[in-house]
């Protein structure tokens, strides 16, 4: 099963020196490196900052561009890796890895599965029970 | 090929949820003589239920419901939930097992500890709401301090190397031991200290002190032990005035150190002002309130002002059991506070009339 691990955190500012910045990046290859091994890699990105950000609606046919993220936090999402995971303990277990996770937070979100709803669709859905 | 993959998996899937869906479901609320079987199953099951991405009024209502013996409207009684809103967090917890794929397991050694915390606080809770209960009716309650010494018990006996889920069950049987004791024929309250402590239950005490030496030798104390100790002091004292304060101020000296949090805090000045006398134990106590954190805490203004009323201080007394009084909504609590407020007023106007008739005089 896939996860999304979502890096949220305060955005680093200018005044970061170049060899805090250098160590981080290497933290982030090294857990990249770690989890690559493993076979649990499928992908991860790291994101400019939000002062970069467009946000973009369309309403009525119309597309409205506004500058700035869609929503103004103090923390923001920042990066994001795809892992596959046996279960969510080892999907939380990769997220305390990521170095953002001792500053920031790290949000751990089951990816769907089409495959697998479409399959259950085509098959019906067992009745819930509220029990 | 593709279609036949994809149906594998599909009912890879279907299984999985079936399998869990079961689990949840088909558990036989429990035969109330017979006792339950304790296998690893039950374990597992613990460690799912109370799985910290589960939100907590689920993890206790999931423990309940599928460990526990309890139905859903009876939980839903317990914690003054309406039964579709019960019965909807419980669908809700169990869709998230399933999609989020919690696993059904006990967690490995590395967070054992940390997940043993988060089961053990959910049956401290179901113990805490049965025991003390702010409100529910009484029946129910009973069965959840019942539930929840029940499911130590099988903790207990299934991680028999743990000191703290050992001193957790303990705590409970220490505290339970006084049930009888604690509320009158009314329903009404009874303080420790008021209580008649021959209708304590020795043989739940006797097993609980055990419980505690047993866990203490493990020499790793956590928080539900040292309570238990504390309890333990409490329930080996003939009388109150036999109670080794001095030691139960060493035991919650020991617990603020490990949990610095405001209640041990106030538990702690309560403990100074029977070791040392109300000003010391009040002095602690204006700090706290001074500090704010327990401004809407009952038992802070309720403990303050039964030592304002040791030193005679009936009119600051009255206020602070008027404030203990807007903050609970227990009825044999709010009948206690109600009764003393009364008392602090008759007290009061004693000794004006006193000072009054003296006044001509003077």
């Amino acid at each position: 099963m896939q996860y999304a691990l979502l890096i949220y955190g305060e955005e680093p500012g200018s005044d970061v020196p170049d060899d805090a910045m250098a160590a981080e990046m290497e933290a982030y290859n090294a857990f990249t490196r770690h989890i690559a091994e493993r076979g649990a890699y499928k992908g991860g990105e790291a994101l400019q900052p939000t002062a970069m950000a467009t946000t973009v609606r369309v309403r009525d046919g119309r597309t409205l561009t506004t500058d700035g993220p869609f929503a103004e936090t103090k923390e923001a999402l920042g990066g994001l890796y795809i892992v596959e995971a046996a279960d969510l303990d080892e999907a939380i277990g990769y997220a305390a890895m990521i170095p953002g996770a001792t500053h920031g937070s790290i949000e751990v979100r089951p990816i769907v599965d089409f495959s697998a709803e479409i399959a259950q669709a085509s098959a019906g859905t067992p009745s819930a029970r509220s029990s | 090929m593709r279609r036949r993959r994809r149906l594998r998996e599909k009912t890879e899937e279907l299984g999985r949820a079936a399998a869990i869906e079961a689990e949840l479901t088909a558990i036989d609320p429990a035969d109330q003589e017979d006792p339950m079987p304790i296998t690893d199953d039950r374990l597992r099951l613990i460690f799912t239920c109370c799985h910290p991405a589960l939100p907590m009024d689920a993890r206790v209502a999931l423990t309940l419901r599928t460990l526990g013996g309890l139905t859903t409207p009876e939980i839903a009684r317990a914690f003054l939930v309406p039964e579709p809103t019960l019965a909807q967090r419980l669908v809700r917890a169990k869709r998230k097992i399933r999609a989020a794929r919690i696993p059904y397991r006990v967690p490995p050694v590395d967070v054992l500890p940390e997940r043993l915390d988060g089961v053990l606080r959910v049956l401290y809770l179901v113990y805490n709401e049965g025991y003390a209960a702010s409100s529910g009716d009484a029946l129910i309650r009973f069965e959840l301090t019942g539930e929840a010494i029940r499911l130590a018990r099988t903790l207990v006996t299934l991680l028999p190397d743990e000191p703290e889920a050992i001193g957790l069950l303990a705590l409970m049987l220490l505290h339970d031991a006084r049930r009888d004791a604690r509320t009158g024929v009314g329903g009404e309250l009874i303080l420790l200290e008021d209580q008649d402590r021959s209708r304590w239950d020795r043989a739940r005490i006797g097993e609980g002190v055990a419980l505690v030496g047993q866990a203490l030798q493990a020499g790793r104390p956590g928080p539900y032990q040292l309570q238990a100790a504390i309890a333990a002091v409490h329930d080996a004292a003939a009388s109150p005035d036999d109670t080794d304060w001095r030691r139960i101020v060493g035991l919650y000296d020991a617990l603020a150190r490990i949990d610095a949090s405001p209640v041990v805090a106030l538990n702690r000045a309560v403990a100074v002002a029977m070791a040392d006398g109300p000003s010391p134990g009040l002095a602690i106590m204006d700090g706290l309130l001074a500090g704010g954190a327990l401004d809407d805490y009952p038992y802070l203004h309720a403990a303050r002002a039964d030592l304002l009323r040791r030193l005679g201080r009936w009119t600051e007394s009255s206020v602070a059991y008027q404030r203990a009084l807007t903050l609970t909504g227990n009825a044999s609590e709010r009948a206690f506070l109600e009764r003393r407020i009364a008392e602090m007023d008759r007290a009061k106007r004693r000794t004006d009339g006193r000072a009054a008739e003296r006044r001509p005089i003077d």
